[in-house]
């Protein structure tokens, strides 16, 4: 029984310096060294927060690049025991957890890759774009994401195509030190990019 | 498969075999006691400790008293972790004013937490206050991470001492780990997270207006503490409801690369640990190198499996691997590999949805954590888990050759080889017996997301991963039910506990027997005879045991998928 007053007293202890000691410490020093991305590495224009340059948005209009497919879903408003879809709900993240025999996942895939085959008939549908990511927040699209869509931002925007081409050229991201991860374009910093070049 | 992707699976490996050996001498120097480069800042903390605590550094325990210690520790992080869950919407830090978390959902998860399971029934950013997560989360991810190498040390010990009642004092080594190796090690990790892009706030959720005038409301919190500690002590649950393929907890490939490192680093060196305090580091290589062979094959499978992708998805003409549920910045490989390393190290971060993975891609995810998570496995039920295979493998040299089997100098012997095998043998009575109980019961069926062989995998998979305290899921799978909450806990407590008190009977049995010099006929268990021998056992113990639940689910369906046929 002489092992009761170290359980409790090592255990309140060790508690309190990995619980509260540790983790409020690192918030004030990451906050110190690293400000920008403590808070989020949130995105201003205008003097408003448009977004977070490591999290996906919906974007649904033409003249934007479009993220991939997102399977995040939000509370129904109408009856909080169920979820209704809501894609990029930053505020709860997920995949769509469909497995390789999925009906419901071939259907969805099929509908999205006859979409884009009307949009853009020459080249074929990148993966990226009719597949979930896991947490339906992915930031990126891959370059053959983009390039994909290319023409439709062209046309909406007015612009000439390799106008377009170049910014996306600018705004691809390779792996790591050439060897980690995959290439991969953010796409709301595409999206910027675009705006502020249209604005010029 | 690309040459780029194996060179990145090589240079991973290449890196852990690097870092056994340092990290393994200085680990067995903190466990001795020995006076360490921190022991100028860390040693009056420590004392002090002690000194309140009324823990004596001089008295060492019996195996019983040990075990017993370790058990009231666990009673006192429970009592703890649950009483802030039901009170976190009255406790401070909590902006998004999360209310209390409900009582069967709050059982699950904190037994979830104490055993270094970390399986969630819950999205962390809609359920849980700032103050859970750190004071409640973050703390079981240190505790129950030392406990476990704790547990592994006083294993060791019972291997390295000769005709001893005691193996250690489980106060001091909790205290020693969590100080001198975890700790330290997540200071600088922490900051490394925040710098890739990881948040570190206690700030409430951001709301951001989106190009096209939408509202977005961003979770953010003080993730990077936590994760720093989630992936170095093999915990894995997410602050976030997608874990590691979040953005936020998992920025860059490069912050993929060292998440993936950390999950295996302290359990592969713990395997150097071994051979220094039982005097030959080349028992320690032969040990991981059993767990390097049954690694090696993992990922090829799996790499191998993602990167064909799925045929639904060919036959649509799209190429480029299975990319559902996986995220553009980690790509085929970066996903397999990380899913294989989360399995086999009983971490159970993800980084990619398991349950999107193909059929044989994510078969490979199950396997790891049937075969007993002795594949590096969780920090410290790792090197145990794998030392009772070790034990049973040697028993069978023994049978053969006719001669008392003999480990590094003790003598294997009846009680030994009891002990190992109830160990083994009650890991799937649970998650074979679990999952048979919830195919015949609709409303856990009603559970299940995909229908087909599918479904029945995400079960299995639930029990599989809650019994090896991994905490990966087939996420689909509607777990925050009566029914999952209360027999997912049941699974993760005789994981752990029948897994750690038959390893502590075997330390202090271990303990008081005579080392024995080698001799002429003494098998030998540093060389590529022995690595063998107990893969085999590994994989034959382990594949009659689960290969027919794994016929009726994966297997079945990979002919499906190959026929093209959907559920």
């Amino acid at each position: 029984m002489r092992e009761i007053r170290p359980a409790i007293i090592v255990l309140v202890l060790l508690t309190l310096i990995t619980g509260l000691a540790y983790p409020l410490a690192m918030t004030a020093i990451a906050g110190v060294i690293f400000p920008k991305q403590a808070q989020g590495s949130l995105i201003e224009r205008d003097g408003k927060v448009v977004g977070s340059a490591l999290i996906g948005q919906e974007f649904k209009d033409d003249k934007y690049f479009h993220g991939r497919p997102s399977a995040t879903l939000a509370p129904d408003p109408a009856d909080s025991t169920k979820t209704v879809p809501a894609p990029y709900n930053a505020a709860n993240s997920g995949g769509s957890n469909l497995g390789p025999t999925s009906k419901a996942l071939n259907d969805r895939v099929k509908e999205d890759v006859d979409k884009l085959k009307a949009e853009n008939p020459s080249v074929p549908v990148p993966i990226d774009l009719v597949t979930t990511s896991g947490s339906g927040l992915d930031p990126d699209i891959s370059p053959e994401g983009a390039l994909f869509q290319v023409p439709r931002v062209a046309k909406a925007r007015n612009m000439p195509e390799n106008r377009v081409r170049a910014l996306v050229t600018e705004n691809t991201t390779g792996r790591f030190a050439g060897l980690l991860g995959e290439p991969r374009v953010n796409v709301l910093a595409l999206n910027l990019a675009l705006d502020a070049a249209a604005t010029k | 498969m690309t040459a780029i992707g194996w060179i990145q699976i090589f240079l991973f490996c290449a890196i852990i075999v690097a870092l056994v050996k340092p990290l393994g001498w200085y680990m067995t120097r903190v466990f001795n006691g020995e006076r360490t480069f921190l022991s100028p800042i860390l040693r009056p903390v420590e004392a002090g400790l002690y000194w309140i605590g009324g823990v004596d550094e001089r008295r060492e325990q019996h195996w019983l008293t040990y075990t017993v210690a370790m058990l009231f520790f666990h009673v006192g992080g429970f009592l703890i972790l649950y009483t802030l869950m039901r009170l976190q919407a009255v406790l401070p830090f909590n902006p998004q004013e999360q209310s209390a978390v409900a009582p069967d959902l709050s059982f699950n998860t904190a037994i979830s937490f104490i055993t270094n399971t970390n399986w969630q029934n819950y999205g962390g950013e809609s359920t849980m206050s700032y103050l859970v997560q750190m004071l409640g989360l973050t703390h079981q991810n240190f505790l129950s991470a030392a406990t476990g190498i704790s547990l592994a040390v006083a294993l060791i010990r019972g291997f390295s001492r000769s005709s001893m009642r005691t193996i250690g004092n489980f106060w001091i080594d909790v205290t020693r780990t969590t100080l001198y190796v975890l700790l330290p090690i997540c200071v600088v990790y922490t900051l490394f997270l925040v710098w890739q892009g990881m948040p570190q706030t206690l700030g409430a959720y951001v709301d951001a207006t989106t190009l096209e005038g939408a509202k977005q409301t961003i979770a953010v919190g003080p993730v990077a503490s936590q994760v720093a500690i989630k992936m170095l002590g093999t915990n894995g649950g997410g602050f976030f409801n997608a874990n590691a393929a979040h953005p936020f907890e998992n920025p860059t490939a490069l912050s993929n690369f060292v998440q993936m490192l950390s999950i295996f680093l302290i359990g592969a060196a713990l395997t150097n640990v071994f051979g220094r305090m039982v005097g030959n580091q080349r028992q320690g290589w032969a040990i991981l190198g059993v767990m390097g062979v049954l690694f090696i094959a993992g990922i090829a499978v799996t790499y191998w499996a993602e990167a064909n992708g799925t045929t639904a998805l060919s036959s649509l003409g799209l190429t480029g691997g299975n990319m559902e549920g996986k995220e553009i910045r980690f790509g085929i490989v970066a996903s397999s590999l990380f899913a294989v390393v989360t399995t086999a190290a009983s971490c159970g971060a993800v980084n990619a949805m398991h349950d999107s993975f193909t059929a044989l891609g994510g078969m490979i995810p199950l396997i790891n954590m049937q075969l007993g998570e002795i594949i590096i496995g969780g920090v410290g039920a790792g090197l145990y888990g794998m030392l009772l295979f070790v034990v049973l493998a040697i028993f069978v040299a023994g049978l053969m050759v006719g001669r008392t089997p003999e480990y590094v100098g003790k003598k294997i012997e009846a009680r030994e080889v009891k002990m190992a095998m109830l160990a083994i043998l009650v890991l799937p009575l649970m998650y074979l017996g679990w999952t048979a109980v919830a195919v015949v019961l609709p409303s856990a069926v009603a559970s299940m997301a995909n229908a087909g062989p599918h479904g029945f995998t995400e079960v299995l998979y639930a029990f599989t991963s809650a019994t090896g305290n991994n905490g990966s899921a087939f996420a689909g799978l509607t777990g925050n039910t009566f029914f999952y909450n209360l027999t997912l806990a049941t699974s993760m407590f005789v994981g752990r506990f029948f897994m750690i008190v038959p390893a502590m009977v075997l330390a202090g049995s271990l303990a008081g027997k005579k080392l024995h010099p080698a001799s002429a006929g003494t098998f030998p268990t540093t060389g590529g005879l022995f690595v063998g021998l107990v893969v085999g056992v590994i994989l034959i113990i382990g594949g009659l045991t689960f290969f027919p639940a794994l016929a009726l689910g994966p297997i079945v369906e990979h002919l499906a998928m190959t026929a093209n046929t959907l559920f």
